[in-house]
């Protein structure tokens, strides 16, 4: 996210021409092309078009692009009009409310629109997320704080960090519930990454997004911040967990554990599914309906704060016709870990075993999970799969492959024993891995 | 009442929005045409984001007010993740594009150097995404219509809406079918001075896009938007004019609602009415006065739980039933505005009681109740408390915007050529660009091209027509009027007959129909198609046209199969008239051999009275003749 830029999107003759109009983004201009006058806003430039045109938004409030060729000229005929907005006083908080602290790590929860020139600004503080979905402070007392502006690919172990840092700091502070807003690309490995650091916390830690932009009428944000703001202040339980939509309507929000969650889709508002779990909770017309047993209770004692990821874990998936050069390049440059995500129930090409073998033996851990998503690893029915666990190839049941990556970037933080690392692999401790699998729900079938 | 349009200072300006008979939708995959499938339901919530300037658009708050929740009937045979808002927009559809380019070189207009989709905000719930795709594609042409120059401002591409398929209090259901489909809209400059000036510049924009061979036909896929006002009047739009024949109604009628209004205006000032009068009254609970009372509607209201609410007009007497035309009064203003914002039903107001179940002695009561003098008025509505407050704050509302003359709104037309309020107007359209797809460059050499191929005007095709098939002129432009040229030259290619005959059935006959007030436009192609296979069989008569069509047309849904059936037009064999023509020989032998011309009229009369309708008179008549020529 770079400086504003007065003439964002111009390069090259028409950013000149601009320039020695003196017009910015936002300024009332006059264009002549030939016969042709044109009058209108200036709009920034889509970066991926061609840089021949000019973009005017037309007092219908339609924009058009104008290919300057030929005989041009550009005159300002008035400077762009600051926008000018106050946000209503915030509403009277009230009394008796759970104390819950959204933290902002990029994307946005809630916007305000330009329509002048089309800008969308990210509402960040308690105040403009209030007067944009005044139904939190029915909810909850809120707060806000930002702690990155990022999009959430660019998310690292080390930004885990302080995010399990800061939320640690919220719970020692009091807080009822803390809401994480976040991008939906990589939230449901930073779910995974709270999960370990923040083990049996006494608060829920909910983290929440959007498919949908909020700067669109049909956002799913506001719903779907609305059942987080819920969750963090209400629920009974206090587990690391995602809310999002269970399906395509906006009426059911589905609680996931943070271990045991996926974006399963690109686009859809129900991307996010529990893999070989249920959802530990849906959100209902304002009602939490617990969905499983066996959790963490809201106020309970065993708090444990275990922060630190590694940077030197990986995750490769394998494929028909791989070779070991990706393993050897790691090994190379000094990765302790590896996830691998197997074919099945577990398996790898038998000419990468000796590979395989060699990195074990220096001390690197090979962890196993599937790229099927959904069920089980299971290393013994197959003769792959038995060479492989032969030669110390960790089977990883049915945790998923994105959520063992982070846990072995977590224990690779922990400790710098291999063995220790192994027995913590296998050590659940964020309901990472399950016991029984169940048959799988038909689809959009909810609650 | 003759109007003197150029005297009231009429200006029309016209949004001519049609379907486009394309392959995919505008922004996906998905057909354009309605396929049956498996239907899913959901439901969603609209709420619009903040505007950075944080002002309050009045239709924006009317629509947030009246917040509904939102269910979807999503069709999988013909909407996809794109319709249902759970997939970003694929590209513009190119087939879209040109049609548009081509109706904009048709109309002299200039096309855009570069095509920006914008998204505009409707949070209605006809959009899933809470906005219309839409965008310019072209600007500045004319039409020559009325015997003048009407300049075309916009030519607009965009996404057609989802359908409304009911509507409950607080719940609103839409269908998706439609949602995405590619509509043209051509906007023409408010230069339109007579009701007849609107009809001929709307019919001449419907050729020239019809012209483009790519829009679709039939019920719906045409819609004509207004903006109409009048000197001392206001500019009100007019939504949803389908039938172009209405068009010259709508706008009388507006000008005469206007006008009304105006002397109403004129005539409160007379009486000395202020706008502070009006809003003063507060809305009161008179439910006591109606404890006996023999209205239904009251009754009910009240047994639900609800309350009977008034408020008093003071100098409304007599003004708010008057009259200018059926449907167009104060009152007809006051119950539109009263139930598009608070969804109440029973309105009543003193000049039209007592009735309705109320009598002269509850009317005495609610104006002594009420402190009304002789010169005041009373409005009561009956629902729950606070919709029924709600409905009269509109109503007084109303009232005091009387006392300046004609408020500006946007009102839907109805088939009966009135209108009714809708919504307030919008401030400016609230429009920001869809990020989610690139600008669309349209380079000179395409437009160049799609110029070199533009297709024959709709005067071109007539005459092609006329002469290709022996029609006269007049019958051509039917054809091309109603709308019938493909269907026309597809029977005519597919089966052998006379195409004087079809065009004739298609038009002619229709229109005689129509005219006594059958809905002949539900007929589907396929049945006239199968008409005249079976008259090319011989299976039936032509003559049986009118009969047949007839049936279809007031029994919609239904077949020619069942109308032949149900009408005892089963066809007959060849076999059995060849066997009743030898037995009608066998009986007339003598006249036959006495005096053959006489024979065979005398024949052709039995038969006629056996096969009229079923079996085409010419062709019985060479079968009669073919026999005897061979008895002979
Ligand atoms: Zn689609």
């Amino acid at each position: 996210m770079s400086a504003e830029d007065r003439l964002q999107g111009y390069v090259g003759r028409v950013r000149r021409i601009l320039e020695d109009a003196g017009a910015e983004i936002g300024d009332e201009i006059e264009v002549r092309v030939g016969e042709k006058t044109y009058r209108g806003i200036l709009i920034a430039r889509y970066e991926l078009a061609d840089p021949d045109h000019v973009v005017l938004k037309l007092p219908s409030g339609y924009n058009i692009g104008i290919r300057m060729t030929g005989d041009i000229s550009v005159r300002r005929i008035a400077k762009a009009r600051k926008p000018g907005f106050t946000p209503p006083p915030r509403p009277e908080a009230k009394p008796g409310l759970p104390k819950v602290t959204i933290v902002s790590t990029g994307g946005t929860i809630a916007s305000r629109i330009d329509y002048r020139t089309g800008g969308v600004k990210p509402a960040l503080n308690a105040e403009d997320l209030l007067s944009i979905v005044p139904e939190l402070s029915e909810i909850a007392e809120l707060d806000s704080e930002i702690l990155f502006s990022m999009f959430s690919e660019d998310m690292t172990p080390g930004l885990w960090n302080q995010m399990a840092e800061r939320v640690h700091r919220l719970i020692e502070s009091g807080v009822d519930g803390v809401v994480i807003a976040h991008g939906t690309d990589t939230m449901g490995y930073s779910s995974a990454a709270l999960s370990f650091a923040l083990q049996k916390p006494p608060i829920p830690i909910v983290f929440v997004g959007a498919q949908r932009s909020s700067d669109r009428p049909s956002s799913d944000a506001a719903t779907n911040l609305i059942a987080a703001v819920r969750v963090a202040g209400h629920a009974p339980f206090a587990e690391v967990c995602l809310t999002m939509h269970a399906w395509h309507s906006d009426d059911v929000i589905a609680v996931h554990r943070g271990t045991r969650v996926r974006k399963l889709h690109t686009s859809s508002r129900d991307a996010f599914r529990s893999v070989n779990h249920e959802p530990i909770a849906y959100v209902v017309g304002g009602e939490i309906k617990v969905n499983t047993e066996g959790l963490n209770p809201r106020g309970g004692d065993g708090y444990r704060f275990r922060p630190g990821f590694s940077e030197k874990a990986a995750l490769v998936k394998f494929y028909p016709g791989m070779g070991p050069e990706i393993f050897e390049v790691l090994a190379e440059r000094g990765i302790r870990g590896i996830i691998v995500e197997g074919s099945g129930l577990g398996h790898v090409a038998n000419r990468l075993i000796p590979t395989l073998k060699r990195l074990i033996e220096e001390g690197i851990f090979i962890g196993m999970a599937s790229q099927c998503i959904w069920g089980r690893v299971n290393m013994r029915v197959y003769q792959t799969g038995r060479d492989l666990l032969r030669i110390g190839v960790v089977s990883l049941d049915d945790m998923l492959a994105e959520t063992a990556y982070v846990k072995l970037s977590w224990c690779l933080a922990q400790t710098d024993d291999l063995d220790e690392v192994r027995r913590l692999m296998l050590t659940p401790i964020a309901g990472e891995v399950g016991a029984r699998s169940l048959p799988t729900r038909a689809e959009g079938v909810v609650a | 009442m003759k109007i003197d349009y150029g005297e009231v200072g009429l200006k029309v300006g016209l949004e001519i929005h049609r379907q486009l008979d394309t392959r995919t939708k505008l922004f996906c995959d998905c057909p354009t045409e309605q396929v049956k499938g498996k239907e899913i339901v959901f439901q969603r919530w609209l709420r619009e984001a903040q505007s950075e300037l944080g002002e309050v658009d009045p239709a924006a708050l009317f629509e947030a007010r009246k917040r509904k929740k939102i269910v979807y009937h999503a069709d999988t045979s013909s909407t996809c993740l794109v319709e249902m808002d759970e997939e970003p927009p694929h590209d513009l559809d190119q087939e879209a594009l040109e049609v548009a380019l081509t109706a904009a070189l048709l109309m002299n207009a200039q096309p855009v150097d570069e095509v920006h989709v914008m998204r505009k905000i409707v949070i209605d719930g006809s959009n899933t995404t809470g906005f219309q795709r839409t965008c310019v594609v072209a600007m500045g042409g004319w039409v020559e219509a009325a015997g003048k120059r009407i300049p075309i401002q916009t030519i607009t591409l965009e996404e057609d809406a989802a359908r409304i398929i009911r509507q409950e209090r607080g719940e609103i259901h839409y269908d998706l079918t439609r949602l995405g489909i590619p509509l043209i809209e051509v906007s023409t400059a408010p230069v339109i001075h007579s009701p007849r000036e609107a009809y001929e510049a709307a019919y001449r924009i419907g050729r020239l896009l019809r012209a483009t061979g790519k829009v679709k036909r039939g019920i719906g896929t045409v819609r004509q938007d207004l903006n109409i006002s009048i000197r001392d009047g206001a500019l009100i739009e007019i939504k949803g004019v389908q039938e172009l024949d209405l068009l010259p109604k709508v706008v009388e009628n507006e000008v005469v609602r206007q006008l009304h209004l105006l002397r109403i205006r004129d005539e409160l000032r007379r009486r000395g009415v202020k706008r502070e009068d009006i809003e003063g009254e507060e809305p009161r609970d008179v439910t006591h006065v109606f404890k006996q009372t023999k209205s239904k509607i009251l009754r009910r209201k009240v047994s639900q739980g609800g309350r009977v609410m008034a408020l008093r007009l003071p100098g409304f007497a007599g003004l708010i039933g008057l009259e200018a035309r059926p449907g167009i009064r104060l009152g007809a203003e006051f119950a539109g505005r009263a139930r598009a914002w608070s969804e109440v039903e029973g309105i009543f107001h003193t000049d039209e009681l007592p009735g309705y179940g109320i009598t002269g002695e509850e009317v005495e009561e609610l104006r002594k109740t009420m402190g009304a003098g002789e010169m005041d008025a009373v409005v009561i509505v009956a629902d729950e408390e606070e919709k029924a407050r709600d409905a009269l704050e509109r109503v007084r509302e109303r009232a005091a915007e009387a006392l300046e003359g004609v408020p500006s709104e946007t009102r839907g037309a109805r088939p009966d050529g009135t209108t009714v309020y809708l919504r307030p107007r919008p401030g400016a359209a609230r429009m920001y660009p869809e990020t989610d797809l690139p600008p669309y460059p349209i380079r000179p050499e395409q437009v160049e091209e799609l110029r070199r191929r533009l297709p024959p005007t709709l005067e071109e095709v007539a005459e092609n027509l006329a002469k290709r098939y022996g029609l006269s002129p007049q019958a051509a432009d039917e054809l091309i009027d109603m709308e019938k040229v493909e269907l026309f030259e597809r029977i005519v290619s597919e089966t052998g007959v006379a195409p004087t005959v079809v065009a004739s059935t298609l038009t002619e006959l229709m229109k005689s129909l129509r005219r006594e007030g059958l809905e002949t436009q539900h007929i589907p192609d396929q049945e006239f198609l199968e008409f005249f296979r079976m008259v090319d069989r011989g299976e039936i008569a032509k003559e049986a046209a009118e009969k047949v069509f007839r049936w279809l047309a007031e029994n919609p849904g239904k077949t020619l199969r069942e109308a032949v059936e149900s009408l005892g037009l089963r066809p007959v064999s060849i076999e059995e008239v060849e066997q009743r023509i030898n037995s009608l020989i066998t009986a007339h032998r003598e006249l036959v051999e006495r005096n053959p011309g006489k024979a065979v009229s005398v024949i052709m009369g039995e038969l006629m009275k056996d096969y009229r309708g079923k079996v085409d008179g010419a062709r019985l008549f060479a079968l009669v003749k073919e026999r005897l020529a061979k008895q002979g």
